[in-house]
């Protein structure tokens, strides 16, 4: 198996930059320990020593509206390192095709002696990006936003051709938009190749449309060239596996209304879905296997009048019927609404207060939808700082093992095992099983299997047995004493971000007394076992809360 | 048979066998009330197959004009025309072909469909629908738990893996206040700790019996116990002993794990699993293609886990189910969309088998549900109840699913 690229040294140890408790220099009197640890948890994927360092440095406020102000300062060059050595972060869907194809095309490049990237790297590749940025990034809340807008805006890339695709759908279609406008994050989506195909529009055609003349039927000798029958006024329908039939496909409309706007309950009917679905027949890919890119056939649009939710689309529109549709979802209360309990719920509660919703939502519909907007009428309001909603919310496998990766200052380097072990607390990165995305909510990710998951993700990661990770507990904290006692207060101070509770206190070192019997039975001598007081905490209930 | 198996677990849980054990509060308590499913009952296994079924092509009635019309790429040919044919069933009905393995179940008369099954009223999105088929209350969203959770009800205690579901999340039929486990593989349900493991074990365990936070003390309380359990049983680490080969793939592994669970008598009352794949918008095959590739997934798994059984298949009822079926017109691009009525299989101890059970008109317009569906003639918590009743009798239905009054009884099993 290849190796994810190897970094031998991290440029920024992040755990040597401060202890548990560095004086504040530059403070502002306002500074509250607890809320900067609350910023962080909700914000920036749990505190890491540098971000929590940079949050006294500004004052939570201060840090909080320079994580929105995200302009294009770039990454800092040890990151851009690791990420660079991740070479299909920046290449296009037609080169991934090319480079990193299916197995019957890699078999018969091997015959012409040439041997190609397996495409599972693609998804490989993508999640270490994914893990390294959240881990490192000195925009965390940029990343939290990519995060929370892909899963909003969800394809998987276990459909198809959608693994070649999905790389470009994060970078091109979500990222450049998560502090702009939501009309052009909804529009990107759904023009990208990856969400016409993950949806099925790319094979939506109007009812009627007249069979196009295309290839011989198969059985026929394969790139025979003579046996592509295509007249030059019809484009090509790129794929081997099916060849298009007049008719409607509803999977994208009725996705579009219930998951990325109106939401389930936002008042459209069955026929709105028909009716949306005709407005987007026509929206399709070009060669979707190879160079994928989007195209308009107009020979399956339904030029027919359309009217959704109430409004009439004249007939005649063409492409422009389907931004018509947009424009509408965009802007309806329904999906402002739906939006704002979503972001809520995210960043909030699990069941956000109305108010607070209705307040999101004013602010989306108010502003025309100007994400950054939005985000500020939600982090300044009250309930976000709320004394009962912090440590509230359970974290996601993917906030969990980030938030342990940031806490511990573990030099990152992923391997498929990180992966892997995300997959099995539940969250298999980029393969979510429904165009839901993974929950919001805390209860599908709380149960016995995705728990037993966690803990053994915690010890691995602070025992040095999992790949691509290096933890230097010695220098995280500095106890006051080497005892036991005191490695429990300083490595729960670093890792809970507060001290423990008396609770957990004595359950810790209760089972390090344990531990230590043991060892002295073995005939060892029993110095402290740190690696497991940073397991025990890891893996606790407080830290499985943000 | 229970007394000696309680007892083996308790000498083996006060130290006199096993390496690695831990004690969790409670265990011992518990250990002593697991016992296997007692003969009067059975044990409920759910197999949810996500994305909406096609019903029609599950179980096709290949004699119905009307279906070949609005299919005429997806429509099976009836039996007895040739290679890729349905196979024969009964009335107009035949079952998909790859779903053969399926067919000695049948003409043993232990597997049933039940046709035209669905919500009560059109739910056409996946979330909502699965959402109300586990939660047992179409319509209502606020209903905290589900329903295989709430048919727990009848009985305090029981044991650690009295419900497990063979998934990696918890599902929503499970949610509720009889502990329940999810684990995504037997096998990898064990605590890893090295040489320490006996000190984390215990460590952990103490900090979840403390956790705050409800939820996680409960599942960690519950996981806890089931480790117990499992390590004490060996279940999670020998190799399986059966020789039946189950097909790759996750169903066959969960499948695997559950018939391991219940050979283990370690008290499991219910089990839930699921499989995805099945929301065929686009090129869904007839005999061959996506759908026929699941439908052979399925099928090899459900008959190696009946084969697996053996006699035991007796004390276990399987049911197969969805959340809707799809347009009885294939659409654009050779797929079909969101519908209404789907099929269902059942499978096991008690089940009249050998039968297309339920309502079912042929598929001309005036017979569907907004001249594009199959109706949900039947309401899909009909047949729950009636599998409930047939594995734990004196089930309280009314708690079960509260608010719905199930109709005349369907006949779906003898016992």
């Amino acid at each position: 198996m290849r190796l994810l690229s190897f970094w031998p040294l991290v440029a920024v140890l992040l755990s040597c930059a401060s202890g548990p408790h560095p004086a504040p220099t530059s403070a502002p009197p306002a500074y509250d320990e607890a809320r900067a640890v609350h910023a962080l948890q909700r914000l920036a994927f749990g505190p890491s020593a540098r971000d929590l360092a940079e949050v006294r440095r500004l004052g939570v406020e201060g840090w909080v509206e320079a994580q929105l102000a995200r302009s294009g300062s770039a990454l800092p060059p040890e990151l851009e390192v690791k990420l660079q050595a991740l070479p299909t972060l920046t290449m296009s869907m037609a080169e991934l095709a090319r480079d990193y194809p299916a197995k019957k095309q890699r078999e018969q490049a091997l015959l012409d002696g040439r041997e190609l990237m397996r495409p599972a790297l693609i998804g490989l590749e993508q999640s270490a990006a994914k893990v390294l940025r959240a881990v490192e990034s000195p925009h965390p809340l940029e990343e939290v936003l990519v995060d929370f807008w892909f899963n909003h805006f969800n394809v998987s890339a276990e459909k198809g051709a959608v693994r070649w695709m999905v790389t470009s759908y994060e970078r091109d279609a979500i990222r450049p938009h998560v502090f702009g406008r939501f009309r052009d994050l909804l529009g990107a989506t759904a023009r990208h190749p990856a969400m016409l195909f993950y949806l099925d529009n790319w094979r939506s055609t109007r009812d009627g449309m007249p069979r196009p003349m295309r290839r011989a039927p198969r059985g026929d000798a394969p790139g025979e060239a003579g046996a592509e029958v295509e007249s030059s006024t019809l484009e090509p329908w790129d794929d081997e596996d099916d060849e298009p039939k007049p008719g409607l496909n509803e999977n994208y409309a009725r996705e579009l209304l219930e998951l990325h706007t109106l939401g389930v309950d936002g008042g459209y009917t069955q026929q709105d879905v028909r009716e949306v679905a005709r407005g987007f027949t026509g929206w399709s890919i070009r060669r979707p296997r190879r160079e994928p890119e989007f195209f308009f056939r107009r020979r399956a649009h339904d030029p027919d009048e359309k009217v959704v939710l109430g409004h009439r689309i004249p007939a005649g529109g063409g492409m422009a019927d389907g931004e018509r549709v947009l424009d509408l979802l965009a802007r309806h209360p329904a999906t402002a609404r739906h939006l704002a309990t979503k972001l809520a719920r995210r960043f909030v509660s699990d069941s956000p207060p109305p108010a607070l919703v209705e307040r999101v939502a004013k602010a989306f519909l108010d502003s025309d939808g100007d994400l950054r907007t939005v985000y500020r009428a939600l982090f300044q309001s009250p309930e976000f700082w709320a004394a009962e909603v912090r440590g509230v919310k359970v974290k996601t496998p993917f906030e969990f093992v980030v938030s342990a990766l940031r806490a511990t200052g573990a030099e990152v380097t992923v391997r498929p095992r990180l992966v892997q072990a995300l997959a099995k607390m539940g969250e298999p990165l980029y393969r979510a099983p429904a165009p839901t995305g993974f929950p919001e909510v805390s209860a599908p990710w709380v149960n016995s299997g995705a728990l037993v998951a966690r803990l053994n993700f915690s010890l691995e990661l602070v025992s040095g047995r999992l790949p691509g990770t290096r933890v230097s507990l010695e220098s995280l904290a500095r106890p006051a004493a080497p005892s036991a006692e005191g490695w429990v207060d300083a490595l729960g101070q670093v890792l809970l971000g507060a001290p423990p509770s008396p609770e957990t206190r004595a359950t810790i070192l209760a089972a390090l007394s344990k531990r230590a019997e043991a060892a002295s039975a073995e005939g060892e001598p029993g110095p402290v076992d740190v690696p497991l007081i940073a397991g025990l905490l890891l893996g606790s209930p407080e830290f499985q809360k943000q | 048979m229970s007394a000696p198996l309680s007892r083996r677990l308790l000498l083996r849980a006060l130290g006199l066998s096993g390496a690695g054990l831990f004690l969790a509060p409670g265990f011992l308590g518990r250990a002593l009330a697991a016992s296997p499913v007692s003969p009067a009952r059975r044990a409920l296994v759910t197999v949810f197959l996500r994305g909406g079924v096609d019903g029609l092509s599950l179980v096709p009635p290949v004699e119905d004009a009307a279906y070949h019309r609005a299919r005429p790429s997806l429509a099976l040919k009836p039996p007895g025309s040739g290679p890729g044919a349905a196979l024969k069933l009964d009335g107009p009905f035949g079952l998909h072909p790859r779903l053969e393995p399926l067919m000695p179940l049948w003409r043993e008369g232990r597997l049933a469909v039940l046709h035209g099954v669905g919500l009560p009223s059109p739910v056409r999105s996946h979330f909502d629908a699965q959402d109300f088929v586990e939660s047992g209350t179409p319509g209502r969203k606020a209903t905290p738990d589900g329903w295989l959770n709430r048919a727990l009800e009848d009985e305090e205690g029981g044991a650690a893996l009295r419900a497990v579901a063979l998934q990696p999340t918890l599902p929503r039929a499970l949610f509720g206040s009889a502990g329940a486990l999810a684990m995504g593989r037997l096998e990898e349900f064990r605590l890893r700790g090295g040489r320490r493991g006996a000190e984390a074990a215990s460590g952990f365990s103490a900090l979840y019996a403390g956790a705050v936070d409800e939820a996680l003390r409960t599942t960690g309380q519950g996981a806890f116990e089931a480790l117990s359990q499992l390590d004490e049983q060996r279940l999670s680490r020998l190799p399986a002993e059966s020789t039946v080969e189950y097909p790759k793939g996750p169903l066959g592994q969960r499948l695997r794990d559950i018939a391991r669970l219940l050979e283990g008598d370690v008290g499991l009352e219910v089990a839930a699993t699921e499989m995805g794949g099945w929301d065929t918008h686009a090129a869904q095959g007839a005999e061959t293609g996506v759908f026929a590739n699941r439908c052979r997934e399925l099928a090899g798994a459900l008959s190696a886990f009946a084969a697996d059984l053996g006699p035991r298949l007796e004390q276990v009822t399987v049911v197969v189910l969805t959340e809707f079926g799809r347009t009885v017109r294939e659409n654009g691009s050779r797929g079909t969309d969101h519908g209404v009525g789907s099929a269902m299989l059942l499978l096991g101890g008690g089940v009249r088998g050998g039968k297309v059970h339920g309502h079912f008109k042929p598929l001309e317009p005036e017979h569907l549900q907004d001249g594009r569906d199959v109706p949900s003639w039947t309401d899909v918590r009909a047949p729950l109840v009636e599998a409930l009743r047939a594995c734990r009798p004196g089930v309280d239905v009314a708690k079960v699913f509260p608010g719905f009054t199930p109709p005349a009884p369907l006949g779906l099993f003898s016992v």
